[in-house]
């Protein structure tokens, strides 16, 4: 997995210029004030851009920072959606308190894959296969749990008007602060993370694990944290999820595609950087809303249009931008130092 | 319940099984040569179901007959694929390459959803609903003649291998690539014949499946998976391991769709898949490297 990533000196931190901070923080008031003045599609079409965003940073923390490629985390969303919806249509248990739970079983389930993976020596192709079957195993047995729905769907009660923060339940506005925050909450948590000690073990895990290991890191430890980092963050977008759309079918929330789509922001921003998930969402969605709406207002009705145009994205950006768009625009436009300038 | 009732259902696995061989067979050839793990391998089956299909719905051909039309038409594809887009990735991070080939698969799965739509096809034959006896067991004609089908492409392609000038080049490639080189093989032509050596196959399992199973778009990625499952089952990069695969999980899958719930028996393979790469990632047949 190693020899992908150049160290072109950005990866470490944010490591902006004066023109790259004035631009994120006209980003982020932008964000702050986008519900005063967007529409109710707006809202939406963001709130998705950011949700996206949100589980790109979080898949990122194991392929990004410990090269560790999962191709089902679909499972980590699922089992965070699954449970908290689940606590509360049968336990009254609101998702503040929900979440505790459903993010404890997402990291379990991660640390079961982890540790089977990295204690049997599971690597490459063969350790994204073992995720892809846990989130198909999950996908087929949830099918079969009539508890949660089955197949049938599980569903979250709805009352129109209904302002609850306390239980997650109010207007898009509300949702949209959430996952914003959620957003930022993991952009600090990476960069706090990459530049602690267990961060610098993850990139040096990532691009030399046998030197790693050589000079005294702990390759099970490490990964393993990254795992259930990646994990627990990933199940928190899972509970935004159920309580935002209020319905869960395992077909859908377990599927190979989610965990594809789970994978564009980073892959299409950049794999390792900090803000690469947030701009790749931002690209991504609404390309992706925009032409389902111009061909949905020409009268057409073709399902698989968006994902198709997801796939093309992967297969252009991988040929002609590997290292993601976030690192070529930031040179491009002078947001980054670049290597040598002085700190 | 007597003996005779399981007989035959591990036997129709069995058959069944074959053909899953065979499509795991076209992945085993590419990722033993080009050292590329295809992951839009079901994708390229279903197209051959949807080959298939819409050859014996527009000009009345029986699978069986339209499979070698449907091989040609992949093998040109996978040609092309390999010598366009893959080639440059031989040399790239292994997930550089996963990244390309899902965006091929989610290119793949979504146009067929929107050519075909999400409905179920099938292509009609006579003898459908014909059984045949086979000592004290009765078979589907549809499952023996698929069954029989796989095995003569899968001994075609073997014989391939073993004995003709260019099987014998493709697989001094696979054993050493610098080598083949330095004798005078062209590598990128011999790669881009492997790779739509493995498309032409799991083009032709994907019309002999039409026989068993009708063609959905859906079906990809669940068929992608079960030859990743039947390859590392049977040994990443060997063949007779994968053919021998695709029979093991076709006559459990069978068994367990029997005892348990049809809807649960991909739950088994999945089982299967776990338990060897925990315990002989190197698969029953395959080699430690």
């Amino acid at each position: 997995m190693s020899g992908g990533f150049k160290d072109n000196g950005m990866r470490w931190g944010l490591g902006l210029t004066g023109r790259g901070a004035a631009l994120l923080v006209v980003a982020a008031v932008a964000l702050a004030v986008a519900p005063f003045v967007a529409d109710r599609y707006l809202l939406s079409v963001l709130t998705t851009v950011l949700w996206f965003a949100y589980v790109g940073q979080a898949w990122n923390v194991m392929m990004g920072f410990s090269g560790l490629l999962s191709l089902g985390h679909a499972l980590y969303v699922g089992l965070g959606a699954y449970v908290s919806a689940a606590l509360f249509v049968h336990y009254g248990i609101g998702p503040w308190a929900g979440l505790v739970p459903a993010v404890l079983v997402a990291v379990a389930a991660g640390c079961i894959i982890g540790f089977l993976g990295f204690r049997f020596g599971v690597k490459g192709v063969h350790f994204a296969l073992l995720t892809i079957a846990f989130a198909e195993v999950a996908r087929v047995g949830f099918d079969h749990i009539t508890w949660l729905g089955g197949s049938g769907g599980f569903f979250l009660p709805v009352e129109a008007g209904a302002s609850d923060p306390l239980n997650l339940r109010g207007s898009p506005t509300l949702f949209y602060y959430v996952v914003l925050a959620l957003v930022l909450g993991a952009l600090a948590l990476s960069r706090v993370l990459l530049h602690s000690r267990l961060g610098y073990q993850w990139l040096a895990v990532r691009e030399e694990p046998d030197a790693a290991e050589a000079s005294g890191v702990d390759l099970f430890h490490a990964r393993m944290t990254a795992v259930a980092v990646s994990s627990a963050l990933t199940a928190l977008g899972g509970v935004f999820q159920a309580f935002y759309f209020n319905n869960l079918f395992p077909e859908q929330a377990f599927s190979m595609g989610r965990s594809i789509e789970i994978i564009l922001p980073a892959i299409v921003g950049g794999i390792g950087t900090l803000v690469g998930p947030i701009l790749g969402a931002f690209i991504l969605t609404p390309l992706g809303e925009a032409l389902t709406f111009v061909i949905e207002t020409g009268g057409l009705d073709l399902p698989g249009l968006k994902q198709l145009f997801y796939g093309l994205a992967l297969v252009v950006i991988v040929v002609f931008r590997p290292e993601g768009v976030w690192p070529w625009l930031a040179r491009r436009l002078g947001l980054v130092r670049q290597p040598g300038e002085g700190a | 319940m007597p003996i005779d009732y399981y007989l035959n259902i591990a036997a129709s696995g069995l058959l069944t099984g074959l053909v899953y061989g065979l499509a795991a067979l076209g992945l085993s050839v590419i990722f033993g040569v080009v050292r590329v793990v295809n992951f839009a391998h079901g994708e390229m089956m279903v197209a051959g179901m949807y080959g298939a299909v819409l050859l014996g719905g527009y000009a009345g051909l029986d699978p069986l007959l339209a499979a070698p039309l449907v091989a040609a038409v992949l093998f040109g594809c996978g040609w092309l694929l390999q010598r366009g887009l893959v080639n440059r990735f031989v040399e790239r991070p292994e997930h550089m390459q996963f990244i390309l080939l899902l965006g091929i698969a989610t290119i793949l799965v979504n146009g067929m959803l929107m050519l075909f739509g999400p409905d179920a096809r099938n292509v009609a034959v006579p003898y459908s609903f014909d059984t045949v006896e086979v000592g004290p067991l009765l078979l589907d004609a549809v499952r023996l003649r698929a069954g029989a089908a796989a095995i003569i492409v899968a001994a075609a392609l073997f014989a391939f291998f073993r004995f003709s000038r260019t099987g014998t080049a493709i697989r001094a490639c696979a054993d050493n690539p610098l080598g083949a080189r330095v004798v005078g093989l062209n590598i990128d032509g011999l790669y881009a014949l492997t790779f739509g050596i493995g498309a032409g196959v799991v083009g032709i399992a994907g019309a002999l499946m039409t026989l068993l199973v009708d063609a959905r778009p859906q079906l990809a990625p669940e068929y992608t998976l079960l030859s990743f499952i039947i390859v590392i089952v049977g040994g990443l990069g060997s063949l007779p391991g994968a053919l021998l695969g695709g029979v093991l999980i076709g006559v459990s899958e069978a068994l367990a769709g029997f005892l348990l719930m049809p809807s649960l028996k991909s739950l088994f393979s999945y089982g299967v898949l776990i338990v060897v790469l925990l315990l002989r990632p190197q698969g029953l047949l395959g080699k430690r490297s």
